[in-house]
């Protein structure tokens, strides 16, 4: 906001004192008061507005509460929004960033704590990105926001908000880990040990942390070198850095925090089918269960770091359970 | 009265080519001459899918034109904006959208107004831009008034909707924001009394006018077909939106003599036959002596002879490898 004064930010609660539900935005309201926009409860209308503000050359930014209500966005982001310039054929930018933050692990029951993104995967016109804990957040943010030029849909995650960064040192120090990024605007981070690699995991957003620890315990306790690939856009799919993992490993688990079954790892598994493997690919995911509201109900159904552990062991041992 | 042929396939309701009347009574000529243009153009785009010259769907706005000429064509094209619906030709002729790149367009050529990648429900020409999910453009009208206003030009954004269109959501979520933040947004109903096959008694409750009042934006309503009673309305709705900055909720009663799209009309034909006698053709033509008429029917064939040659001129195109076309 402070480099680019066309960039404008539209939410519900998110004015100062409060900032948020999340308080992503705190601080915003009081520094930039004609910029920042509290909205009624109307997750389709401010979304329509936003493209209307883009139209007119702002950059703007809206924040849905929670990624549930993104069921609500639907036709404005499908029908809408990521046609605008190719169905009128108009080759300019159209710089809108959509942000809201999936996940559970927090007990907020069925309808507040869901990985929703699955739904917009795969809408031409639209990019669906995610911030992680192995990239700067707010460098993703920033690109999304000045420099894509095109509808971003920008998946956070409620447990990440409270995470720390994991810099270069802290990755190399903690997992063994030397880090290298690709060039896209919204790069795939491939975390590794060497030139070899065991198995590839495959994972984006909140279900970092929890890859990084399951690659962990595979090192320690399995002997198995794990590469983790951590992409920062989730669709249209960055396969490049993927493929070039898994030819090197020839093993691949792909987790994400949504059902496994219908989501973004069966698009990754089907993209990297070309490429023969000593094992088939696995996927780990929620159940196909809506989310309870118990902690302890709410953990037989999201996937834990035993899955991801199992999974990897899967593919060199089959019989592994 | 001085008529001057435009002959230009590019001609437009704008007098791009420059002005093709001068002399006593030009209004009214005007007027008429726009309705009729629009009339004929929608009826070419008719004979165009009957005749299987093209595919898709199409809805025009046959019966409605004095809609289109009496409200969007006292609109300022540089400095306002349009946002319509699937019945949106009109408004795109009236707002000065050339007729040869909208016949393009439904031709699916890379010469039309959009590269035949909308068709004939999703156009954009300048200010003016069409989507055919009902009620989906009126939020982003009230971000583009928003964002107007701040610009400060003075401009309007006026949203074209119909009675249908009063189902869904999120028109409702649009009257609670352009309230809200005051901004300069003509929402305009055409009731047309039916949303495709469905009379508005099965599927609009209440007023129609009433329903911006709760919000705190006034309403105003005409129940005519004669565009000599819409300009002067829709000069006044226009004002208001345009001097106070504010939101207006505008309903003209009216009825489509056509189908809702091709051929498809269920509706009682004695109730048809009715409205038709106030077709807005015939209502202002009484007001016009017949050398005046013959002289508005030859330009108007002529510019649409001449835009369908230069829409057909043009090659087909299937993909977008063309760069667009600058209006």
């Amino acid at each position: 906001m402070r480099s680019d004064p066309d960039v404008f930010v539209i939410g519900e609660d998110v004015l100062d004192p409060y900032g948020g539900a999340f308080k992503v935005t705190k601080g915003l309201s009081s520094r930039y008061p004609d910029r920042v926009l509290t909205t009624p409860i109307s997750e389709a209308g401010i979304v329509g507005f936003a493209a209307g503000m883009a139209l007119r050359g702002y950059k703007p930014v809206v924040e849905i509460m929670f990624g549930d209500f993104v069921t609500l966005i639907a036709d404005q982001l499908i029908n809408q929004v990521s046609k605008m310039t190719w169905m009128y054929n108009e080759k300019i930018d159209f710089p809108m960033v959509v942000r809201a933050p999936m996940g559970g692990r927090r007990g907020y029951g069925p309808t507040h704590s869901q990985t929703l993104e699955r739904l917009f995967l795969g809408v031409p016109g639209l990019v669906v990105a995610a911030i992680s804990p192995v990239f700067d957040p707010g460098e993703i943010v920033r690109r999304a926001i000045l420099e894509v030029g095109q509808p971003v849909f920008l998946v956070e995650n409620k447990l990440l908000y409270q995470e720390m960064v994991l810099e270069e040192e802290a990755l190399e120090e903690r997992f063994g880990f030397c880090r290298s990024d690709d060039v896209d605007l919204l790069p795939t981070v491939t975390l590794s040990h060497g030139d070899e690699a065991d198995v590839t995991l495959i994972a984006y957003g909140g279900m970092v942390p929890l890859v990084l620890d399951a690659a962990e315990r595979l090192h320690t306790e399995e002997e198995l070198d794990c590469d983790v690939v951590v992409p920062h856009r989730l669709s249209p799919l960055a396969i490049e850095p993927l493929i070039e993992s898994v030819r090197r490993s020839r093993r691949v688990v792909v987790v994400e925090e949504g059902v496994a079954a219908w989501g973004w790892g069966a698009e990754v598994v089907a993209a990297l089918s070309g490429i023969a493997l000593e094992a088939p690919a696995e996927r780990v995911g929620a159940a196909m269960s809506p989310i309870p509201a118990s902690r302890r109900q709410e953990q037989e159904v999201l996937p834990q770091i035993d899955d991801v552990v199992a999974a990897a062991i899967r593919t060199v041992d089959r019989t592994f359970a | 009265m001085t008529i001057v042929a435009s002959g230009s396939g590019t001609a437009s309701l704008r007098g791009l080519d420059g002005p093709v009347v001068t002399g006593a009574d030009c209004d009214n000529f005007l007027r008429y001459r726009d309705m009729l243009l629009i009339r004929r153009v929608e009826e070419t785009i008719l004979d165009l899918f009957s005749e299987g010259k093209v595919g898709g769907t199409t809805h025009t706005c046959i019966g409605q034109e004095a809609n289109a000429v009496g409200l969007i064509g006292q609109l300022q094209p540089k400095r306002d904006y349009v946002l319509s619906n699937h019945r949106n030709h009109g408004h795109y002729l009236a707002f000065g959208g050339p007729i040869d790149r909208l016949l393009a367009e439904i031709m699916g050529y890379s010469t039309g107004v959009c590269g035949g990648r909308g068709g004939s429900q999703h156009i954009k020409y300048g200010h003016f831009m069409s989507n055919g999910v009902q009620g989906g453009i009126a939020p982003i009208g009230v971000g583009l008034a928003f964002g107007e206003k701040r610009a400060g030009t003075g401009g309007i954004v006026v949203v074209c909707l119909g009675d249908g269109t009063l189902g869904e959501g999120v028109v409702y979520e649009s009257l609670n924001m352009a309230s809200l933040w005051e901004v300069p947004l003509l929402f305009l109903v055409e009731n047309n009394r039916y949303a495709q096959s469905t009379p508005i008694r099965l599927g609009v409750k209440g007023s129609l006018i009433g329903r911006a009042e709760p919000f705190g934006i006034p309403a105003t309503e005409i129940d005519t077909t004669d565009v000599a009673e819409i300009e002067p309305w829709a000069k006044k709705a226009i004002r208001h939106v345009r001097e106070e900055q504010m939101p207006l909720w505008a309903v003209i009663h009216t009825y489509r003599l056509a189908a809702h799209s091709k051929g498809d009309d269920s509706r009682d034909p004695e109730e048809v036959q009715r409205f038709a006698e106030r077709d807005p053709l015939l209502v202002h033509a009484k007001r016009l002596d017949d050398q005046r008429l013959s002289a508005a029917e030859a330009w108007v064939d002529d510019a649409v002879a001449a835009a369908l040659r230069s829409a057909a001129a043009s090659e087909f195109s299937a993909t977008d490898n063309q760069p667009p076309v600058t209006p």
